[in-house]
């Protein structure tokens, strides 16, 4: 059954279980009891996964790590990334490609998570935010320009607009504050914090090129 | 670094930092509502009317309760009803039986929700909406304050159109009077009040509401030049990027409710009150915020929703509000349409106002934007006779509410064009007729209570304005605007703004533990700010404590939270370093005490520094976490065991929980405060615009604020230019637009009616703070979060102006079609006031 198979915790963020759960996963001399939860909520953006229908479970490659997880056909990997993987760091903010605030990179490039369904990327590389910085902490480039700057209000952008200066970068290294903000044109920041932002990813883009 | 001298005598005051929470929000850590998860949490999803008015006749959800997974349906028949809630000084607050609750039986605007289903999935909850038949009857409908004060216009609401403030009751004796729920009245002007109309001016019959100071018949018969101008703002949503999103969940009696809040404390009472319950069984969690702008100032009451259905079917509830329900219920500033009669002296001097507003408010609560646009007016520009009316009338729109610098922003957006056309036509300089009238001191402002206006507590407009100027380098710009280089002229454009600036009488609250740290409990709300963080620099700065000494605790209302001013109206600036500056102040004197007990001599032979309590010039002292120590050994009010008894019972409640964990310091902000706290912006721009295409982009860009003291540099930063940009966005195009015959929203996403991007700011925008303190608190600080909104919407107005002149826009937004049709047809071409077009 599905459900066993996803009994492997895998890497997921211990950010999206409770503590709780934690410890019932433990008692329960497995793992069955915390995968089923996560499981269960998965069925937010579809059907249940009823006994004998196609099999789903496919395996993603996320921030370096393989992980399988079951899909419905219509689900977008904004969801399978927040609800099933917990990686909640994407963020939705209008579900309809208008706000880029759940931009991630595919093989380098930013898309935005809510008009992407998760079966397309089966075969390549998706980055999140979660995936910048190295296993040690030590934040990624751009990031640190954030701190650098206090860029950013509420930051329900933020990890939008990092996820697309990063993408930007890789194809123009050393851009002016005018390209840089047509690079990363697609997101949306309400608190219109813009000249702040830009300032903080310039800083960044000079913080990757010293790097 | 913009320009901000900080005063020598601070250390953290004025510099910048890393906020505690950047790390989180940058790595994705950072837990906003809907990234929470509950064991067994349910999904919910809402029914919206598909009608902009109608009653409910009945409900037939059988097909959808048999649905598998389907777990329970609320209506409005099982909300509590509506509550009264208290004041911190004990006045009643009457309940309003007409305002907005969560459901409703009678929708009065579409996409209001009237239902909410919870099951195991989100799917199934909007397969279960689906199945359930709503039988509707529909009812007469307005979109358009105007239509409805029309002879025979239609009501918003079946008992009237219009809310009236009545004066309070008499008290009973001994007792406050309550402050009561507006009334509600039928308003219908007559057929002659409509004939200025016909011109595209706005009519102005019978207003509800008027005040007047001073003599404005003589102001104008003594002016030099008379303008008569109409203007008509748009409705905006707020737009905040994290929708409404809420899940809640009960245990042991408690409700634990994750939303998104501009005031962690203040939403404690406003939960029990929508829920029933008492405030001790409410436990709220919102660390971070996805903006708010006024629509989330204590959360918002869809909460009720996941947490009604929660208690009803024993399990989390998680209710995801989407980018189309948030333009219903996520809130919007009112529409003004504003007449400004204005007079002026050769120099440029208002001589008489007289201003004329009607506001679009919305089917539900009554907000206050028309009585606020008058009231800035009237502090910003000091005319020297000036009379107000306003009435405020109810459309079949979505619920408004205060959006950063409400009325401010649109009684500026109504008066600078005005005054730009003056000083063209006077000849006098823009600047120098903006300083002309600026407020300066104990600037007096408003109608008259109890025979006399009331006063600012400080303003420094016209330092502002000189800075500002030199800076942007004004008298060499504005030489060579309205020249057409090809298809491109240039103009620039000046403004001042203002708003409220901070209120008082909050509570601070911290304890210095044995481990010599100093644990701060703050009550403000995160939404981006870093409020929440920054006026607790004030005990670290106060206490000559290193900043790395000190943790805070946020976000979390069963952490043990102070009561903490509303982040609304700029408050928390002004009103929370008085708090911190009080609290500290507590805590030096007890270290005092305690150092005079164990080391002789008086508490005034000790002084608090370098993380020591030790006698002046020198000699014994105690560590901090020796004082500490000492505190909880001696317990009493050292320790928290005995509270002052003029803080707030929330704060009570709060340190009795700290008590016996250190030194204890809490206190209430009893400063004095003469006067009304208000903060200033004088802004400066310069566009460009094609006169082949319409289009414009803004050059340049400066706000120069009139803040007092600067307390982050950054964060001010963010938020003058920040709201700078909301306020742009009036500008550039944002506004709803309604089919009046059928009464239905077209715009309800963001690509409708988009806020600005990145690529409508200038390639560097520019800040200034004239850094003069505020006499009036301790600090000098006072809060900037709305100064900025209508400087920004009119510096840009204003420079178009300059650019293209006087005859290219009657309201706002501008976009470029305006532009084109205007300039050629010689007249501005917009429809002069319909609503919502």
């Amino acid at each position: 059954m599905a459900e066993n198979e996803l009994a492997e915790p895998k890497t997921s963020n211990a950010n999206a279980i409770s503590r709780r759960d934690v410890i019932k996963s433990v008692i329960a001399a497995g793992a069955v009891s915390s995968t089923s939860y996560l499981f269960r909520v998965s069925k937010v953006w579809g059907q249940a996964s009823a006994p004998g229908a196609v099999d789903r479970l496919i395996t993603l490659n996320v921030n370096g790590q393989q992980r399988r997880v079951d899909v419905m056909k219509q689900e977008t990997l904004v969801m399978t990334l927040r609800y099933k993987l917990g990686l909640t760091g994407t963020k939705i903010g209008c579900d309809q490609a208008e706000c880029g605030a759940c931009t991630v990179l595919i093989d380098d490039v930013p898309y935005y998570s809510c008009s992407v369904f998760t079966h397309t990327v089966r075969d390549k590389k998706i980055q999140t935010i979660e995936g910048l910085a190295k296993p040690d902490g030590t934040l990624h480039p751009v990031q640190q320009g954030v701190i650098d700057q206090q860029g950013f209000q509420c930051a329900f952008c933020m990890s939008g607009f990092v996820m697309a200066t990063v993408g930007y970068l890789k194809t123009n290294p050393n851009p002016t504050r005018a390209e840089l903000a047509h690079g990363i044109s697609g997101n949306l920041c309400r608190c219109q914090d813009y000249d702040k932002i830009l300032t903080a990813m310039m800083r960044g883009a000079e913080n990757l090129r010293k790097a | 670094m913009p320009n901000v001298t900080p005063p020598k005598k601070y250390n953290l005051i004025g510099k910048n930092y890393t906020t505690g929470d950047l790390y989180a929000k940058v790595t994705g850590k950072a837990k906003y509502a809907e990234d929470y998860r509950a064991d067994g949490m349910l999904f919910c999803k809402l029914a919206l009317s598909p009608m902009p008015h109608a009653r409910v006749r009945s409900i037939d959800a059988s097909a959808a309760l048999a649905m598998p997974g389907v777990k329970a349906i609320l209506t409005a028949d099982d909300l509590p009803a509506p509550a009264n809630s208290i004041t911190d000084n004990g006045t009643v607050i009457l309940a309003n039986p007409r305002g907005y609750q969560a459901l409703t039986n009678e929708p009065l605007f579409q996409g209001q929700p009237i239902l909410a289903v919870a099951a195991i999935d989100e799917l199934t909850a909007a397969e279960a909406i689906e199945k359930i038949k709503i039988n509707l009857e529909p009812l007469p409908f307005v979109v358009d304050p105007l239509v409805s004060l029309r002879p025979g216009g239609p009501n918003a609401r079946t008992d009237g159109n219009a809310w009236v403030r009545l004066p309070p009751p008499p008290p009973k004796p001994g007792e406050r009077p309550p402050v009561t729920p507006p009334d509600l009245q039928t308003v219908k002007w007559t057929n002659e009040d409509f004939e200025d109309a016909k011109s595209g001016r706005l009519p102005m019959g019978k207003a509800t509401e008027e005040w007047h100071v001073g003599d404005i018949d003589a102001g104008f018969k003594n002016a030099a030049l008379v303008l008569d101008e109409t203007f008509v703002t748009p409705n905006t949503s707020h737009q905040c990027l994290e929708t409404r999103t809420t899940m809640a969940y009960w245990q042991n009696g408690k409700v634990f409710v994750h939303t998104g809040t501009q005031s962690t404390a203040q939403t404690v009472p406003a939960i029990a009150r929508w829920l029933g319950i008492d405030q001790s069984n409410v436990v709220f969690i919102s660390e971070y915020t996805g903006g708010g702008f006024g629509s989330k100032i204590t959360g918002d009451i869809t909460l009720v929703i996941p947490a009604l259905l929660s208690k009803k079917v024993g399990a989390p509830v998680m209710m995801r509000i989407t980018r189309e329900e948030e333009n219903y219920i996520g809130r919007a500033r009112p529409s003004l349409h504003g007449r400004m009669k204005v007079g002026f002296s050769k120099e440029g001097r208002i001589t008489a106002l007289d201003m004329f507003v009607i506001c679009d408010n919305g089917p539900y609560d009554m907000v206050g934007d028309a009585f606020s646009s008058g009231r800035i007016v009237s502090v910003l520009y000091q005319p020297m006779a000036m009379r107000w009316r306003g009435l405020t009338i109810l459309t079949n729109t979505p619920p408004r509410t205060s959006q950063s610098s409400p009325g401010g922003m649109q009684g500026i957006a109504i008066m600078e064009p005005v005054l730009a056309k003056a000083a063209r036509k006077l000849g006098v300089d823009q600047v120098a007729l903006r300083r002309i009238n600026a407020p300066e001191g104990k600037a007096p402002f408003g109608p008259l209570v109890a025979g006399k206006q009331q006063y600012a507590t400080s303003a420094f407009v016209k330092e502002a304005l000189d800075r500002g100027a030199e800076q942007f380098k004004w008298n060499e710009r504005k030489v060579n605007t309205g020249k057409r280089v090809g298809s491109k002229v240039r103009g620039v454009g000046v403004s001042v703004s203002s708003y409220s600036g901070g209120t008082i009488g909050f509570d601070g609250l911290f304890v210095i533990k044995p481990d010599g740290r100093i644990y701060i409990q703050s009550g403000v709300g995160n939404l981006g700010t870093e409020s929440w963080t920054d006026v607790h620099r004030v005990v670290a700065e106060l206490m000559g404590v290193p900043w790395d000494k000190c943790d805070i605790t946020w976000g979390n209302t069963s952490k043990n939270l102070p009561w903490t001013c509303p982040s609304g109206g700029s408050q928390t600036t002004h009103a929370m370093t008085r708090a911190a500056s009080a609290v500290a102040t507590d805590a030096i004197k007890k270290l005092q005490e305690i150092a005079a007990k164990d080391l002789g001599g008086k508490p005034e032979d000790y002084v608090v520094a370098n993380q020591r309590v030790a006698r002046k010039g020198g000699g014994a002292g105690l560590t901090l976490a020796q004082a500490a120590q000492r505190a909880i050994q001696l317990g009493g009010k050292y320790d928290g065991h005995e509270l002052p008894s003029d803080i707030n019972k929330f704060t009570t409640v709060s340190a009795t929980a700290l008590a016996g964990q250190g030194l204890l310091a809490v206190a209430k902000d009893n400063y004095p405060h003469d006067g009304n706290t208000f903060s200033f912006v004088a802004t400066f721009a310069e566009v460009e615009a094609d006169v082949e295409t319409g289009q414009y982009k803004i050059l340049d860009f400066l706000a120069y604020a009139d803040v007092g003291t600067v307390l982050h540099p950054n964060a001010l930063g963010g938020q003058i230019l920040g709201r700078s940009i909301l306020g742009i966005g009036h500008t550039l195009g944002q506004k709803w637009v309604y089919d009046q015959h059928y009464g239905l929203p077209v715009s309800k996403r963001f690509h409708h009616t988009k806020p600005p991007t990145i690529l409508d700011i200038p390639d560097k925008m520019a800040w200034g703070a004239v850094e003069i303190p505020d006499p009036e608190t301790p600090i000098g600080a006072r809060g900037i979060g709305e100064p900025p909104v209508g400087g920004g919407c009119a510096a840009i107005m204003n420079a178009l102006s300059d650019a293209l002149g006087d005859e290219i826009f009657r309201r706002a937004p501008i976009t470029a079609d305006v532009i084109l049709a205007s300039l050629e047809a010689g007249k501005p071409m917009q429809d002069p006031l319909r609503a919502n077009i």
